[in-house]
C-alpha cells in the first residue's frame, strides 16, 4: 500500500508553508530580529493568568458544556453589544479553539464539492486551505494597494457567481492591516444584502485598531442573520498559547456549527475559558495599554519604511506594516532573503499570503520598541546599499 | 502631550527623533514639550533602574514608619521637610493609617542605618516613634521586575 495515496487529494495537494524556510534560517543566526511572527510579544495579562491558575487549583479540570461555560458565553455576549453594538444571545455563541476553529467549523458546516467561497488576498493563509479541505473551491479575490487592500463593491460584484456561498471578511487585515470603515462596509452590505451568501467576518484584531474604532459588518441589520463573526481573545489579550475564540450568528447557523464542533473538538480548553472571562471583566486596562503600545511602535515602522523610500500606505488596524519593495527591483522572496543573510531582519514575504501580495513585505509590529527601532535602522542601511 | 511623559517614564533613553516618530509630532514639537517640562519641573530628573545585587556593592534598604505631631500652621510639611532633606533617605511619602511618614533609607550597613535612625531620626523633635523594617530581597521597583530578561521564544510559524 502506498500511503500517499491514502491521502485525500485536497490534503495531498496541499503545499506545504513557503516560509519555513526563513524561520529555520532565523533559529541559525545570533542577533537575528525577528519581525515575522503574527502573534503579540507581551505576555497575558496577569490577572487573566492568575485565574486560570486559580481554576485549576480549585479543581475545575472538567469539561464545558459544549457551546463554553454560559458565563463567559454571557461575558461575550454583553461585551460585543457595548463594543461594536451587535446583539448576539449567549445561544448564539460558541466557544472555540482559537479563531481557527471558528474558521473552520464554519466553512464545514456551510461548504463542500461545488461550492465557492470568495477569499480576498492578500490575507491570513487558513481561509484558502480550510475551503480547500472541504473540497469547495476558493475563489482568490485580488485587492489591490490603489484602494489601500480594502475590499471594494466592484471587485466584489465582479468574483460574485451562481456558486458563491461565502464570502470571507478579513478586516482588520492580516497581513496588510488594511481596515474597513462604516461606509465602506456599507457599500459591501448592499451588494450581498439580497444574495444566498452567507459572509464569515474573521474580527479577530477588532481590538487593535487606531484612530478608528472598529465597525463589525453583522452591525448592519439588513445581513446579520447571514454573518458569522469570528472573534477571539489570542490578539486583543495577548493569548495565542492559551487556544481560545468564538464565533457568533444566527442560531441556525450557529447549531449546525455546534454538531461539528461537539464531535470534534467536545469543548474548548476549560483553564483558558475561566482566564477569559478574567479577561473580559478586567481586561479592559491591559488591552488599552497594549493597544497605545503597538500604536508606538506602528508609526515608527511607517514612518521608517517612508523616509527609505519604500512606499506604504497607513495601516489602521492589526500589528503589520505591509510595504511596496518593488522600487528595489526585487521580488518579494529576494528582499527577504537578502535582507535575512545581510542584515539579519526577519519580515515575511507578500506573496505568502496570497499572490497579489508579491511586489510587498509584511513587518510585524509586535516587537519591543527596542527591536524595531534596531531592525528598522538595519533595513535602511540594508535599502540604501541595494539604490 | 502626556503620552511624550509615559514613554518617557518607562525609558528615558528614547532619543527625541524616536519620541517623535512613536508619537507622530514633528522633532521641535517634541523637543520644545520635553524642555517645556524639564523648565517646569514635571519631568524631575532622569535616572537609572539598578539592581544593586547584581554588583558587588554593599546596599541595605530600610522601610521606617514615623509617627510625628503635625505644627499647627505647617502641618506635616515642615517635619517631613527636616527629614527628607538628609541625603540618606531616598524616598519619603505622608500616609494615611496607623502612622504618618513613611521613609526610605539606603546605607552601607544595617548597623549604619539603625544610627541613622537612632541619631537623626527619632531625636526630631517632632518625632513620636519610628519603626525599622529592612528590606531583605528587592523583587520588583518602579514598575521593573528585577530578574533577567526573558528570551523571546515564540515559535508559531502560522502566518
Amino acid at each position: 500500500m502506498m500511503l500517499e495515496n491514502m491521502i485525500r487529494k485536497n490534503v495531498r495537494n496541499m503545499p506545504p508553508s513557503g516560509i519555513r524556510k526563513y524561520f529555520d534560517m532565523v533559529n541559525e543566526m545570533e542577533d537575528a530580529i525577528s519581525l515575522g511572527i503574527g502573534e503579540p510579544d507581551f505576555v497575558t495579562p496577569w490577572n487573566v493568568v492568575e485565574s486560570g491558575i486559580y481554576s485549576l487549583e480549585q479543581g475545575h479540570t472538567h469539561y464545558s458544556s459544549n457551546a463554553g461555560f454560559m458565563d463567559l458565553r454571557r461575558e461575550i455576549s454583553n461585551s460585543l453589544r457595548n463594543k461594536y453594538s451587535l446583539d448576539y444571545n449567549p445561544d448564539e455563541i460558541i466557544v472555540t479553539v482559537g479563531g481557527s476553529e471558528g474558521i473552520d467549523i464554519a466553512l464545514r458546516a456551510l461548504v463542500g464539492p461545488g461550492d465557492e467561497v470568495i477569499i480576498p488576498e492578500p490575507s491570513f493563509v487558513a481561509y484558502k486551505g480550510c475551503t480547500a479541505f472541504t473540497g469547495a473551491t476558493p475563489k482568490i479575490l485580488n485587492l489591490r494597494a490603489e484602494d489601500k487592500f480594502k475590499l471594494t463593491p466592484e471587485l466584489l460584484e465582479k468574483a460574485i457567481t451562481e456558486r458563491t456561498k461565502v464570502v470571507i471578511m478579513p478586516f482588520p487585515n492580516n497581513p496588510t492591516g488594511a481596515t474597513m470603515t462604516e461606509s465602506e462596509l456599507k457599500s459591501i452590505v448592499e451588494v450581498l444584502k439580497d444574495k444566498d451568501i452567507i459572509i464569515i467576518s474573521d474580527e479577530i484584531y477588532s481590538e487593535l485598531t487606531y484612530e478608528n474604532k472598529h465597525v463589525s459588518i453583522a452591525s448592519f441589520k439588513e445581513i446579520r442573520d447571514k454573518t458569522i463573526v469570528i472573534n477571539g481573545f489570542s490578539k486583543a489579550y495577548a493569548m495565542t498559547g492559551w487556544r481560545l475564540g468564538y464565533v457568533c450568528g444566527n442560531k441556525i447557523l450557529i447549531n449546525a456549527m455546534k454538531k461539528i464542533h461537539q464531535y470534534a473538538i467536545m469543548c474548548s480548553p476549560t483553564t483558558a475559558q475561566y482566564a477569559a472571562i478574567e479577561a473580559l471583566k478586567n481586561g479592559e486596562r491591559s488591552v488599552k495599554e497594549m493597544v497605545s503600545e503597538y500604536n508606538r511602535r506602528r508609526r515608527v515602522m511607517v514612518n521608517s519604511f517612508k523616509n527609505m523610500g519604500l512606499e506604504c500606505f497607513e495601516p489602521l488596524g492589526a500589528f503589520y506594516v505591509f510595504p511596496s519593495v518593488k522600487s528595489t527591483g526585487m521580488t518579494s522572496d529576494e528582499f527577504c532573503e537578502k535582507l535575512l543573510q545581510e542584515e539579519k531582519v526577519l519580515v515575511i514575504p507578500g506573496n505568502a499570503f496570497g499572490e497579489c501580495g508579491e511586489g510587498f513585505i509584511r513587518a510585524c509590529y509586535a516587537s519591543s520598541m527596542e527591536d524595531i527601532l534596531e531592525a528598522m535602522k538595519r533595513m535602511e542601511r540594508f535599502v540604501k546599499s541595494i539604490r | 502631550m502626556e503620552e511624550i511623559l509615559e514613554i518617557l517614564e518607562k525609558n528615558c533613553k528614547y532619543t527625541e527623533e524616536e519620541i517623535a516618530k512613536m508619537t507622530g509630532k514633528s522633532l521641535e514639537e517634541v523637543k520644545e514639550v520635553i524642555k517645556k517640562y524639564e523648565d517646569n519641573n514635571t519631568i524631575a530628573g532622569y535616572t537609572a533602574l539598578i539592581n544593586w545585587e547584581k554588583t558587588t556593592k554593599e546596599e541595605v534598604l530600610a522601610l521606617i514608619e514615623v509617627k510625628i505631631t503635625p505644627q499647627r500652621g505647617e502641618g506635616f510639611d515642615k517635619v517631613a521637610e527636616r527629614i527628607y532633606k538628609f541625603p540618606e533617605v531616598k524616598s519619603c511619602y505622608l500616609m494615611s493609617g496607623g502612622f504618618d511618614l513613611t521613609v526610605i533609607i539606603e546605607g552601607k550597613t544595617m548597623k549604619e542605618v539603625a544610627l541613622f535612625v537612632a541619631e537623626k531620626l527619632a531625636v526630631q523633635e517632632y518625632v513620636l516613634s519610628t519603626s525599622t523594617h529592612f528590606v531583605l530581597k528587592k523583587y520588583k521597583d518602579k514598575g521593573t521586575i528585577f530578574r533577567d530578561k526573558p528570551k523571546d521564544d515564540r515559535e508559531g510559524l502560522f502566518i
